[in-house]
C-alpha cells in the first residue's frame, strides 16, 4: 500500500527493516514492530528506545482501538520513533490520527497525500490535549485571562 | 451582551464550529461527487447528526443540557421551515429531530445552526453523544449545584476527541445536581450525580454501564465520590478502558454495559482506577479558573423580587378548574420564592408526543422573552420548560401556552407519554409508536380523570432498541413484530427515580394493536380499585404485584 508522510504529496518509499509482528519481535527485538490492535503497547517498553518504527493496525476504519494504543505509546511511554497507521486508513481520519501522534500512513485512497497536507489546517482550535501538544482552548483562555494581570504586575 | 444565562460561545467555540461546518460541506460534496462510498460517508454524516431514515435523511440537532435561548429556538423554527416541513420532534435525549432533510441541504442547515452557536456534532455515531442534564437545572428548589457547568465542560472535552471518535458503540453521559434525579443517571453509559459528602464537599458519584436497549441494565457505581476537578481525567480513563476492551465483534454487545456485565464491576473499577491513577495529575485536571470561568456563564439571571402569592392566581384557581389542575401538574417549585418552573406540555390530547411546529416554537420563544428570561429547556420527557416564571405571570403564561395548544394540564400524568418515532419514521422500528400514544392520549383525555389517576408514566418504544424508554415506564409498551403483525408487549413497574430505578416486568403475551387501549384501561381500573390513600400506580403495583393487573388485562383483551 502507498506510504505517506507529511511534507510530501506523493507516496514515499518505505525504508528501514520490515516490521515484525509482536510475537516474533519479542523473540528477536529489531528496530521495527507491528502491533495488532489487541496487543498491549506495554509489551514494547523494555526496548522502546531502540525502536524506530511501530506500526498500528486499523482492521476497519471504524475500529478505533489503535488511537488509544498510539496515545499510550506517545504520551505515557514516551515513544519518539515513527508511528505508522496501516489497514483501513482514510483521509477523514487524518485530523484524529495526527492528534494521536501518528506520523506515517499507509492508504490506497486517491487524494490521500493532498488531504494529508491540509489535515492540520482543518481545525485551528482544539478542545482537548493530545499527542500533538497543541495548546487547548482551555489553556488559551487561561492565558488570555491571566495576561492583563501579569502585565500589571510588571 | 450575551442574551443567555447559560454558556455563550467565544471566538474559539465559533471558530471550531465554522471549521466543522466547512469540513462537513466538503464531505457532502465528495459524497455527492461519488468520491466517498456510502460506507465511508456513513460515520462522517452520523457524527454530524445526519441519519438515514425510512423516507429521508433526519437531522438530529444537539441541545446541550437541554438549554436554549429564545433566539436559538426561533432559529430552529426557521430551519424547520426552510429545510423541513415546518415542524420538528423533541426527543428523550433533549435533541431536536428534523425528519425531512435533503442531503444537499444539510451543510446549509448546520451552517444556520452555527449562526446561533448550535450544532449537530456527535448526535449520532459511535462517539460521546450530547450530554444531558436535569431540565430544571439552575432553577430547581432541590438543587445542590447546577449540573450544566459540568455538562459544558464535558461538551468541550468530548467534541472531536481524537481518541474517542471510533468507539465500539455510542456513549451517553447524563449529569444531575439534585437528589431527585430528573436526568435518569442510572440508565446512561456514564451517569454523574453531584452530592455533598460529610465534609461538606461536593463531588460526583460515578455510575457506569447503565442503559436500555435490548439488554437493559441499571448502572453500577464505579466511584462513590470523585473530586469535581478530576472529572475529565476520570471520564478519559473510563472511555479509554471502553475503547480498548469494549466488544466490537457484535453490534448488540458493544455498549459499555456489556463490558461491565461481562468483566464485573470490580474488574471494571480496577481497570478504570489504574488508568485514572496514570493520568489524574495530567493536564486533564481542571484548573480552578477554568471551572470558575465556565460556571460564571451559568450565573442565575437577575430575577427581581416578585410576590410569592398572587390574588389573580388564587381567583383563577377557583374560577377555572383546568387552570388549577395545570398549576398542580405543570408548574414546579423554583429555588426563588415568587417564581415557578413551568412545563409546556407537548402532549395535547391525541398529538404525537414531542412534536412542535415552527409556529409553536416561535410562540414558546415569545413567551420565554416576555416571562422567562428568554430561556427554554427541553426535558427528556419531550416537553418544553420555561424555567423562571413569576407567580404573578402564571395566568398570562397559561393563556399564551393554551393559545399554542401547549397548556394541557397533564405533566407526569397518563397522557404525558414518551414515545419514540416508531415505524412511521424509523428504519429500525418493528411497530408504530406514535399512533398508539395518540390513541391512549385520546382515551384518557379528560383532565379531571387524569389527575384522579395521578402520576403515571407511560413509555412506548417501537422496537427493542428502546428509544421510548419502555423498560423504565410505570407502564412500558414495546412494539414487536410477529409474522408481519404489530403486537405490543406490556411491562409494569419500571422507574427512573434515583434510589428506585427499576426495570419493568413483562406481564405476559403481547397484545394486538387494536386492543392496547383496552389493556391500558384495564391496568388503570385495577389500580383505581386497589389503591390505598395517596398511593401512585407504581407504588400500588409494587405492593400488590403483577397478578391482579395481569388478570384484568387478559380479561379485557
Amino acid at each position: 500500500m502507498p506510504l505517506y508522510r507529511e511534507g510530501s504529496l506523493q507516496p514515499v518509499d518505505a525504508t528501514g527493516p520490515a516490521p515484525l509482528p509482536l510475537e516474533e519481535w519479542l523473540k528477536a527485538p529489531m528496530q521495527a514492530v507491528s502491533l495488532a490492535n489487541t496487543d498491549q503497547p506495554d509489551a514494547l517498553s523494555m526496548r522502546l528506545s531502540r525502536l524506530k518504527l511501530v506500526v498500528l493496525h486499523f482492521p476497519k476504519f471504524t475500529d478505533g482501538r489503535a488511537y488509544s494504543q498510539a496515545r499510550l505509546l506517545r504520551g505515557r511511554m514516551g515513544y519518539r520513533g515513527e508511528l505508522r497507521a496501516t489497514g483501513a486508513v482514510l483521509r477523514d481520519q487524518l485530523p484524529f490520527l495526527l492528534r494521536c501522534g501518528f506520523d506515517s500512513f499507509e492508504s490506497d485512497q486517491p487524494g490521500f497525500g493532498v488531504a494529508l497536507a491540509r489535515a492540520r489546517s482543518l481545525f485551528s482550535v482544539v478542545y482537548q490535549g493530545a499527542e500533538d501538544n497543541r495548546a487547548t482552548v482551555a489553556l488559551l483562555r487561561l492565558r488570555q485571562h491571566r495576561q492583563p494581570a501579569e502585565l500589571a504586575a510588571d | 451582551m450575551p442574551d443567555t444565562h447559560f454558556y455563550h460561545y467565544d471566538k474559539y467555540d465559533r471558530t471550531l464550529l465554522s471549521e466543522r461546518v466547512e469540513q462537513f460541506r466538503d464531505q457532502v460534496r465528495r459524497r455527492l461527487a461519488g468520491e466517498l462510498t456510502e460506507e465511508q460517508f456513513k460515520p462522517l454524516r452520523l457524527t454530524n447528526g445526519l441519519y438515514l431514515q425510512l423516507h429521508a435523511y433526519m437531522l438530529r440537532i444537539a441541545i446541550p443540557y437541554g438549554t436554549l435561548s429564545s433566539r436559538q429556538l426561533r432559529q430552529l423554527a426557521a430551519i424547520a421551515r426552510k429545510y423541513d416541513k415546518g415542524y420538528g420532534h423533541f426527543t428523550t435525549r433533549q435533541n431536536l429531530q428534523l425528519n425531512w432533510i435533503r442531503l444537499e441541504d444539510a451543510p446549509d442547515a448546520v451552517a444556520m445552526l452555527a449562526e446561533v452557536d448550535m450544532h449537530s456534532i456527535q448526535t449520532s455515531g459511535n462517539v460521546v453523544r450530547n450530554t444531558t442534564a436535569d431540565h430544571f437545572a439552575g432553577a430547581a428548589a432541590d438543587e445542590i449545584e447546577d449540573p450544566r457547568v459540568w455538562c459544558e465542560i464535558v461538551r468541550q472535552w468530548s467534541t472531536l476527541h481524537p481518541e474517542f471518535s471510533f468507539l465500539p458503540r455510542k456513549f451517553k453521559i447524563a449529569i444531575t445536581g439534585s437528589p431527585n434525579d430528573r436526568a435518569a443517571v442510572r440508565i446512561h453509559d456514564v451517569g454523574l450525580r453531584l452530592w455533598r459528602n460529610e465534609q461538606g464537599e461536593t463531588g460526583f458519584e460515578v455510575i457506569v454501564g447503565g442503559g436500555l436497549g435490548r439488554t437493559p441494565m441499571i448502572g453500577k457505581t464505579v466511584r462513590a465520590f470523585l473530586p469535581k476537578d478530576e472529572m475529565l481525567a476520570y471520564l478519559e480513563a473510563v472511555l479509554r478502558v471502553y475503547n480498548r476492551y469494549g466488544r466490537r465483534d457484535n453490534l448488540f454487545k458493544a455498549r459499555i454495559k456489556i463490558l461491565v456485565h461481562e468483566i464485573g464491576i470490580e474488574k471494571m473499577r480496577e481497570e478504570v482506577e489504574a488508568e485514572y491513577a496514570a493520568i489524574k495529575d495530567s493536564a486533564l485536571k481542571l484548573d480552578p479558573q477554568t471551572i470558575e470561568a465556565i460556571a460564571a456563564h451559568f450565573a442565575p439571571p437577575p430575577l427581581p423580587h416578585r410576590p410569592a402569592i398572587s390574588g389573580e392566581v388564587e381567583r383563577l384557581k377557583l374560577e377555572e378548574p383546568d387552570f388549577a389542575l395545570w398549576l398542580k401538574s405543570n408548574t414546579a417549585p423554583h429555588k426563588l420564592a415568587g417564581y415557578r418552573i413551568v412545563t409546556a406540555s407537548l402532549k395535547p390530547a391525541g398529538a404525537p408526543p414531542g412534536d412542535a411546529s415552527s409556529v409553536q416554537m416561535e410562540g414558546v420563544a415569545d413567551i420565554a422573552d416576555a416571562y422567562s428570561q428568554s430561556e427554554v429547556r427541553v426535558s427528556h420527557e419531550q416537553n418544553l420548560v420555561l424555567p423562571h416564571v413569576a407567580v404573578e405571570d402564571l395566568p398570562a403564561v397559561y393563556r399564551a401556552l393554551a393559545g399554542l395548544g401547549f397548556a394541557e394540564a397533564n405533566v407526569g400524568k397518563i397522557t404525558d407519554i414518551i414515545a419514540c418515532p416508531g415505524l412511521d419514521y424509523c428504519a429500525l422500528a418493528n411497530a408504530r409508536s406514535i399512533p398508539v400514544a395518540q390513541r391512549i392520549s385520546n382515551h384518557f383525555a379528560n383532565l379531571a380523570r387524569q389527575h384522579d389517576i395521578g402520576d403515571l408514566k407511560v413509555k412506548i418504544s417501537g422496537c427493542i432498541n428502546a428509544c421510548g424508554h419502555h423498560h423504565v415506564g410505570h407502564i412500558g409498551i414495546l412494539g414487536v413484530d410477529k409474522n408481519g403483525v404489530e403486537l405490543y408487549q406490556i411491562s409494569l413497574g419500571g422507574d427512573v427515580d434515583f434510589g428506585k430505578t427499576a426495570l419493568g416486568d413483562i406481564i405476559g403475551p403481547a397484545v394486538a394493536a387494536d386492543r392496547i387501549v383496552e389493556a391500558v384501561d384495564a391496568l388503570v381500573r385495577t389500580y383505581l380499585d386497589r389503591r390505598e390513600e395517596g398511593e401512585r400506580f407504581v407504588d400500588a403495583y409494587r405492593r400488590i404485584g403483577v397478578e391482579p393487573f395481569k388478570e384484568s388485562v387478559y380479561a379485557a383483551v
